[in-house]
């Protein structure tokens, strides 16, 4: 039995070599990682082949973890970055920018309520440029913004004027709308 | 403001859906395919030796090396120098988390730079950080042994591309084995796109006005170059030209420039002055002032600073770092705010009761008065601190707890987790937390972070008084919060004046010429109370430092105004679309202050490091002579850090 080992030691087994390690961090992780691709990229399609290719890259990338850096920190990096990586390929670019519209949103909203929400949920993450939307969902998961600053290779007093930038135009969102 | 922002983590994480679980299955084994298929190569590489621990470290490295701007990887060279551990050779990528983060100076600088780290594509890095290692002093290497994490590292002659190899003691099998891997992340991570500007740009060209008369670039507020030249500079290294930022290093010094009148966001003045290296020449100096608005709507604050005074806080860098932090932050507070001190030691105890921030004497005596000595009963001290900071608070009023130590904190219990609960229990009762680290050594990074992330509030390190001023007098003063996005700035110059022009830094914020008037083109943007200065050099026409022919069949240009060129400068107010404009004529007369002469001496000493391409007979010594003449009041000593640099440079140079 191996669930009380953290994530970190887990990792720095399959790094070594370990299989059922691999394994079970993989399984472990993978919601989370699907979680993640999908708050990045507001479609469940885009993040179902992100997390499929972050699957395929992990055994090489693994062996690049150094145990020092909580695995998360480490693995949403790798999580970020990949999903840099499938932006700027030109064929998905059309696709991930249209993630956060509403069309996959509203096809699985109930209630109008629900539905109202999701809606105004999508009009704000699209507001919001492609750094200022992977801060705020880095924020949210919730990590520290050292944490946040590590992961997108910035400083945390960016990571802060992000928060307060993302805010701002939250307000300024509301106020378009009243 | 918070509901909306409460609303959107909401709706973010209802909106979250559940994986496919047949494709999770699919990815998940064919994972684990790819996993067993790397693993052939490897265990045929183990049966050689027991795997060595090391290979976990310099997997570290390899990550560290994808993940490093050339800047941040010259920073860690410094580091490594300073550990004594020697990495030599023909091409090789550097790094090592774990040694760069027990040092003391350089990590700090780290931070900074790692911002254009993903940014910038793979192939630069390596070639930078080879420049750095090539002026490090090669450290003779040690025998391969099997008994050191990081002793020896050696790459095989003719190695592919800066691909780091493993112990040169080890049998070829091991070696085979670690380019096998290569590939399998790199093609994870293929090279991008190469449109990206490299921080290492070419000096700034001399331009033709006639020929070209128009020069665009978008401000720039960063200041990290500044910390990295010094962190590498007190390691006895002198920086590799290309990485030498000019505009970061004049800009990182704050300089007296007149406020912005009533209803600006911020004020340019140009000034015209002599040129410190060339006679013939002048220096035409934009400084810009952003607006520092009230922070009237900001309700009083009760600060309570819990002070670490154990017995490991006696330590120039620790106490009376601390001290004087505090001293600073002091500062920039309103009459109306409120300060206590909670010390923690043996015994926990309150060094000063709520004081209003007006009776700054009262205050200032109680943080004299603090001296170190004694054990460490950090929560003892973090109870009585919330304790006081609750009595504090009033209606609508923030309290915050700011806890000062090494990190040297015992809990006293031994449930981290509990006393994060604690901390987010008093988080919702309106109490915050924000967590400061000093000095290196036991600082527990982790539980600070921890701390201070459960309790809302920020946790900075702080190394030096520069640091201090950044961390809490900037944030106070609502730093972080931008005036103006987007702040370019176009200057055309007048070719019946100026023969030619240069400017002095800002090679990687050049803009297109059309992209001033473009909104849609981001360029740097300007925080409260920030400054920025750009200066160019400009060739007067009829100078005989004239460095070109002027054209033979070239129109004369019209004589008819007198000034040298007119400043546009652009800017949005925050998160509008659309820009303003400013316009400000170069005329000669105005008066040259002692900040602009240090600007200058900055300057000039940022472009010997480059090269020294445009200075002539100028030297480091002119440089510090100039800057010791303008020092002016100094009061946060950076000028004076400044001219300790120049001063060695100058040594090291000879």
């Amino acid at each position: 039995m191996r669930d009380m080992v953290s994530d970190e030691t887990l990792a720095l087994a399959a790094a070594d070599g370990d299989a059922e390690a691999f394994s079970q961090l993989l399984s472990r992780v993978y919601d989370r990682v699907f979680a993640l691709g999908f708050r990045l990229t507001g479609s469940r399609a885009e993040a179902e082949d992100l997390t499929q290719d972050i699957c395929a890259a992990l055994p090489g990338k693994l062996r690049g973890f150094d145990g020092r850096a909580r695995l998360t920190t480490w693995l949403y990096r790798v999580v970020v970055n990949a999903a840099h990586d499938r932006r700027r390929r030109a064929a998905s670019h059309a696709r991930a920018v249209e993630g956060w519209g509403d069309v996959e949103l509203a096809r699985r909203a109930e209630a109008d309520q629900t539905r109202e929400q999701l809606g105004w949920l999508a009009e704000a993450m699209q507001a919001l440029p492609d750094d200022l939307r992977e801060t705020l969902v880095l924020v949210l998961e919730p990590l520290s913004h050292a944490e946040v600053a590590q992961i997108q290779g910035i400083s945390e007093g960016t990571v802060s004027w992000r928060m307060s930038e993302i805010r701002k135009r939250l307000r300024a969102l509301k106020e378009a709308e009243t | 403001m918070s509901d909306e922002f409460d609303k959107l983590a909401q709706s973010l994480r209802a909106a979250t859906p559940s994986p496919d679980e047949t494709r999770k299955a699919a990815n998940i084994a064919e994972a684990e395919k790819i996993f067993a298929a790397s693993q052939g190569s490897r265990d045929s590489a183990r049966q050689t030796l027991e795997r060595p621990k090391r290979g976990v470290l310099m997997r570290g490295l390899d990550v560290m090396l994808k993940s490093l701007s050339p800047r941040a990887a010259l920073g860690a060279t410094t580091a490594i120098a300073l550990v004594g551990v020697a990495l030599i050779l023909p091409t090789l990528e550097v790094g090592a988390p774990e040694v760069v983060r027990d040092v003391p100076k350089p990590v700090s600088s780290m931070d900074a730079p790692l911002e254009e780290a993903l940014a910038t594509p793979r192939q630069k890095s390596t070639g930078t950080a080879t420049g750095g290692l090539m002026s490090m002093e090669p450290a003779p290497a040690p025998a391969p042994s099997a008994d050191f994490e990081f002793e020896v590292m050696n790459v095989a002659p003719g190695g592919n591309n800066g691909t780091v190899r493993m112990y040169s003691g080890q049998p070829a099998a091991e070696l085979g084995d670690v380019q096998m891997r290569a590939p399998l992340v790199d093609q994870f991570y293929a090279p991008e796109s190469t449109s990206e500007a490299y921080p290492e740009a070419e000096t700034n060209p001399l331009k033709v006005t006639v020929e070209d008369p128009v020069s665009t670039f978008s401000i720039d507020v960063d200041t990290a170059a500044w910390s990295v030249l010094r962190n590498m500079i007190e390691a006895g290294q002198l920086p590799a030209p290309e990485t030498v930022r000019i505009e970061e290093m004049v800009n990182y010094f704050p300089y007296d420039y007149p406020a912005p009148g009533e209803g600006s966001a911020f004020r340019t003045g140009v000034t015209v002055a002599d040129t410190p290296w060339n006679a013939h020449t002048r220096l035409v100096h934009i400084g810009i002032q952003g607006a520092l608005p009230d922070v009237e709507d900001r309700p009083p604050l009760n600060l309570v600073f819990l002070v670490d005074v154990s017995g490991s806080m006696d330590d120039p860098r620790k106490l009376p770092l601390l001290k004087q932090s505090l001293r600073l932050m002091l500062g920039e507070l309103r009459p109306e705010d409120e300060v206590a001190i909670v010390t923690y030691a043996g015994a926990s105890g309150v060094a000063l009761e709520p004081t209003r921030a007006g009776d700054r004497a009262t205050i200032l005596a109680a943080l004299d008065g603090l001296g170190a000595g004694g054990g460490t009963a950090g929560q003892a001290g973090l109870q009585e601190a919330y304790a006081l900071a609750e009595k504090m608070s009033e209606d609508g009023e923030v309290s915050r707890v700011l806890l000062a130590t090494d990190g040297d904190f015992n809990i006293g219990l031994h449930d981290p987790d509990a006393l994060k609960e604690f901390i987010a229990d008093k988080r919702e009762t309106g109490t915050y937390l924000s967590v400061l680290g000093f000095g290196r050594g036991n600082l527990d990074d982790a539980l600070m972070q921890a701390l201070a992330q459960n309790g809302n509030g920020m946790a900075a390190y702080i190394d030096t008084l520069s640091e201090a001023q950044k961390v809490l007098v900037d944030q106070l003063t609502g730093a972080l919060f931008p005036i103006a996005d987007d702040v370019k700035i176009q200057v055309e110059f007048n070719p019946a004046q100026v023969a030619e022009y240069r400017l002095i830094g800002y090679e990687t914020r050049a803009l297109k010429r059309e992209d001033f008037n473009n909104d849609k083109v981001d360029a740097g943007d300007i925080g409260a109370g920030h400054q920025v200065t750009a200066i160019y050099e400009v060739t007067p026409v009829g100078s005989p430092a004239r460095l070109t022919d002027p054209l033979r069949y070239q129109a004369t240009a019209d004589a008819g105004s007198d000034e040298l060129g007119f400043l546009r400068l652009r800017y949005k107010a925050p998160g509008a679309a659309e820009s303003r404009l400013i316009e400000t004529p170069i005329v000669e007369g105005s008066e040259t202050t002692d900040d602009m002469r240090f600007a200058f001496a900055i300057a000039g000493f940022g472009q010997l490091l480059r090269g020294g391409e445009y200075t002539g007979q100028w030297d480091y010594g002119d440089a510090v002579a100039l800057a010791n003449g303008a020092k002016g009041g100094d009061p946060f000593g950076y000028r004076a850090e400044a001219l300790r640099l120049m001063r060695l440079v100058g040594t090291m140079a000879e």
